[in-house]
């Protein structure tokens, strides 16, 4: 399948900023599911630089506007061609080991809730079924809400919470798994919606399972399935600030007010 | 009287050779003349703006650590063994860094369990891949020291990020030698004072590729509020490139700028005085104001080298510490020429029962403890005190190591009554970039308390200045 991604992530601040300095992992890199045709991040005023590739495989740049600056609107647009490998990663180079991806952080730090979770799972651990089971346990037990967490809620907090959107159930899925000794991590990407799809909000998140037969796999508690061809992975990390499209600090002070739009859509 | 201790300075009644011509001439002089330099000492230390007293001052508060008058000495033949095993020990350090972010031959070969490092809070995962310059991860290595016999050093523990301390080296010799100008004449005692160009000379040797030319050196420093601020100046100044604060700081395009009254000068090596979490709120901790956004982003794409390289601070973790020896045969081919302490885990089951049937003689640390915080010392310890602490090791055995108290050496050290001995240990400052260099001196720290084993400054330890004899 071709994909064409638009995502525009526009900031305005209500006071002149003196200086906007961005972290992009906003560019996918190649694998056995996506071939990257075009993809091109662009911001009128800014400049492009320090980029390179980091061993988990992520393509990261850096992104620096001058002051004064009272906004500024990040644009990406990109055509993928996408194949369904079931969810399993295949051909993506990095170099983190896996047992890396067993760290706490302190937005998937283990909890009570957490761990009795973890418990329920029944099929011997590091097995497809157990990665199944889990990624079925947290669309169960944390009902898909929009609007009621905040960005940097634990996945402690979202369990007792009970609700959620995408990123909220992929720390808890990414929690409850390391606790139970199966590396587990959270990527981006983009989404293909349909009429019965949700996490399409913005840009979607799910998590990624090391299974040793395997390797890395991904599964959408949101969607209660593996990643297929509607999917782009952009990036990877040990939660959802780790993997963050977009980690920036803007000098000055006063308001700010961020507005997203994406756009996926399907080529015939 | 024979102690236990290895006492520098004399064996039975006779003096030792590194202390003979010391020795003679502290007898040529009457004890008054002690009182007045020690007076002298004090005006000192208040003019050039006071960064240690001298024990005994009324004006002592925590932040100001007693300096002895009385230097520690080691002839060169001792030192020519400490340094071969000093540097043997970070060489090897270095190239255990660079493999834990590369290949991982370490553990492949089952030599280190993975899980000490991959779950190891200093192991930093954003730096798996990125290649410092000349492989260097640690450019300062402080490798802590004690002495318990004529032949005999153990390494306590190695500090791999940025360890503190070297200006008292540096200003604990030039105090020396204002007092005591005629000592110095008579004795000849290798110099210390070429190690700020000896620290310049390493930065500059892991400048990136990408700089042409002279490169660029500024010592970032959280700020003034910081407890090492003024080593952090007085290394800059020394060294003779800027001083800098985060906001100073900018990334644009591929690299990182200062900004001077002459516009934005390109930064080419950095000498970081803040821990890796707080050194770019795009990378690590996101609500650290210290750091310079992007900075980690310009370092991984090759832009500047972050002097110790960021993810360094993994070899000095307390636990990775008792697989040093293991390094030094894995990476080296060699047999460590310094030993490390006998260290209990108290992770594993065997080591965790042993360790709690012999609390009251051995010291308990904490894993990612420092200065002397949270330890317990066994044999100063009342039976309350052993108990509670054992709690703590059994409530989160991994987080222990247990070492036997170790038979400090004393030096002797000016007290209220004249000489006496006090223990003391060690800390020289290894040098790593295109060389291996080993400034023939260093850090002595001494238990200004009678028979206190402690010598950590926030425990009341004092310093010495560090002599090695030319011979």
């Amino acid at each position: 399948m071709r994909l064409i991604v638009e995502h525009s992530t526009s900031y305005s601040f209500e006071a002149p900023r003196k200086r906007v300095v961005q972290s992009h992992r906003l560019t996918p890199s190649d694998s056995a599911a996506q071939t990257i045709r075009a993809w091109s991040v662009a911001a009128d005023g800014a400049s492009f630089g320090a980029a390179f590739v980091d061993g988990a495989g992520n393509r990261v740049s850096t992104m620096t506007v001058p002051g004064p600056v009272d906004g500024v609107a990040v644009l990406v647009r990109g055509e993928v061609e996408t194949a369904d490998t079931a969810g399993v990663l295949r051909g993506h180079r990095e170099t983190v080991a896996p047992p890396v991806y067993l760290r706490e952080t302190w937005a998937t730090a283990a909890g009570i809730g957490l761990h009795e979770l973890g418990a329920q799972v029944s099929a011997p651990l590091g097995t497809l079924d157990a990665a199944h089971e889990m990624c079925a346990l947290v669309a169960d037990t944390i009902a898909y809400t929009p609007g009621v967490t905040e960005a940097d809620m634990t996945a402690a907090d979202v369990v007792e919470l009970g609700q959620g959107v995408c990123q909220d159930q992929t720390q808890v899925l990414i929690a409850i798994a390391r606790i139970r000794g199966t590396p587990a991590r959270y990527v981006t990407g983009y989404l293909l919606a349909g009429d019965e799809t949700v996490g399409d909000e913005a840009s979607h998140a799910w998590a990624e399972l090391y299974l040793p037969d395997l390797g890395w796999v991904g599964f959408d508690p949101a969607n209660r399935c593996c990643p297929d061809a509607r999917y782009i992975r952009v990036s990877s990390g040990l939660d959802a600030l780790d993997a963050a499209p977009i980690r920036g600090i803007s000098l000055g002070a006063g308001e700010e007010s961020m507005d997203i739009q994406v756009s996926v859509a399907a080529q015939q | 009287m024979k102690s236990r201790f290895f006492n520098e300075m004399y064996d039975g009644d006779t003096v030792r050779p590194a202390y003979a011509n010391l020795t003679q001439w502290i007898d040529g002089h009457p004890p008054e003349h002690f009182e007045l330099k020690r007076k002298e000492a004090e005006t000192i230390f208040r003019r050039i703006g006071i960064t240690f007293a001298v024990y005994g001052s009324e004006e002592t508060s925590e932040r100001l650590i007693p300096f002895d008058m009385m230097p520690r000495v080691f002839t060169e033949t001792e030192w020519r063994k400490l340094e071969r095993g000093v540097k043997q020990r970070a060489r090897a350090l270095n190239a255990f860094l660079w493999d834990i972010y590369h290949r991982r031959e370490i553990v492949r070969a089952g030599r280190i369990p993975g899980d000490l490092i991959w779950r190891n809070e200093a192991f930093e995962p954003a730096v798996v891949g990125t290649s410092p310059a000349r492989g260097v991860y640690s450019h300062v290595v402080g490798v802590d020291l004690v002495r318990t016999g004529l032949d005999e050093f153990f390494v306590l523990e190695d500090n791999c990020r940025t360890p503190s301390g070297v200006s008292y080296m540096l200003e604990n010799r030039e105090i020396m030698m204002r007092l005591f100008p005629d000592l110095f004449r008579s004795s000849r005692i290798l110099p210390v004072d070429d190690y700020p160009q000896a620290l310049r000379r390493t930065f500059a040797s892991v400048a990136p590729e990408k700089c042409a030319g002279e490169p660029t050196i500024a010592v970032l420093t959280p700020g003034s509020f910081n407890s090492a601020y003024y080593e952090h100046s007085f290394l800059a100044d020394q060294m003779g490139v800027e001083l800098v604060e985060g906001p100073d700081l900018f990334v644009d395009g591929d690299f990182v700028y200062m900004r001077t009254t002459r516009g934005p000068q390109r930064v080419d090596v950095i000498y970081r005085r803040i821990d890796d979490p707080f050194i770019d709120p795009l990378c690590f901790r996101p609500d650290s104001l210290l750091g310079v956004p992007g900075l980690m982003n310009v370092y991984r794409s090759g832009g500047v080298q972050i002097c110790s390289a960021p993810g360094a601070g993994v070899a000095d973790d307390k636990a990775i510490y008792t697989y040093v020896p293991e390094m030094i045969r894995f990476y080296l081919g060699e047999e460590p020429i310094l030993n490390n302490v006998p260290t209990w885990r108290c992770s594993e089951p065997d080591e965790l029962k042993y360790v709690l049937e012999h609390l009251g003689e051995l010291v308990v640390k904490e894993v990612h403890g420092s200065g002397g915080y949270g330890m317990l010392v066994g044999p100063a310890s009342t039976k309350e005190e052993i108990d509670a602490y054992a709690a703590r090791i059994r409530h989160d055995p991994g987080d222990f190591i247990a070492q036997p108290t170790l038979a400090l050496s004393t030096s002797p050290t000016f007290v209220d009554q004249g000489l006496a001995p006090r223990h003391v240990d060690l800390r020289p400052y290894c040098l790593v970039g295109e060389t291996v260099h080993l400034t023939p001196g260093g850090l002595t720290r001494v238990a200004m308390r009678e028979g206190s084993l402690v010598v950590n400054s926030s425990q009341g330890g004092g310093v010495k200045d560090t002599w090695v004899l030319a011979e």
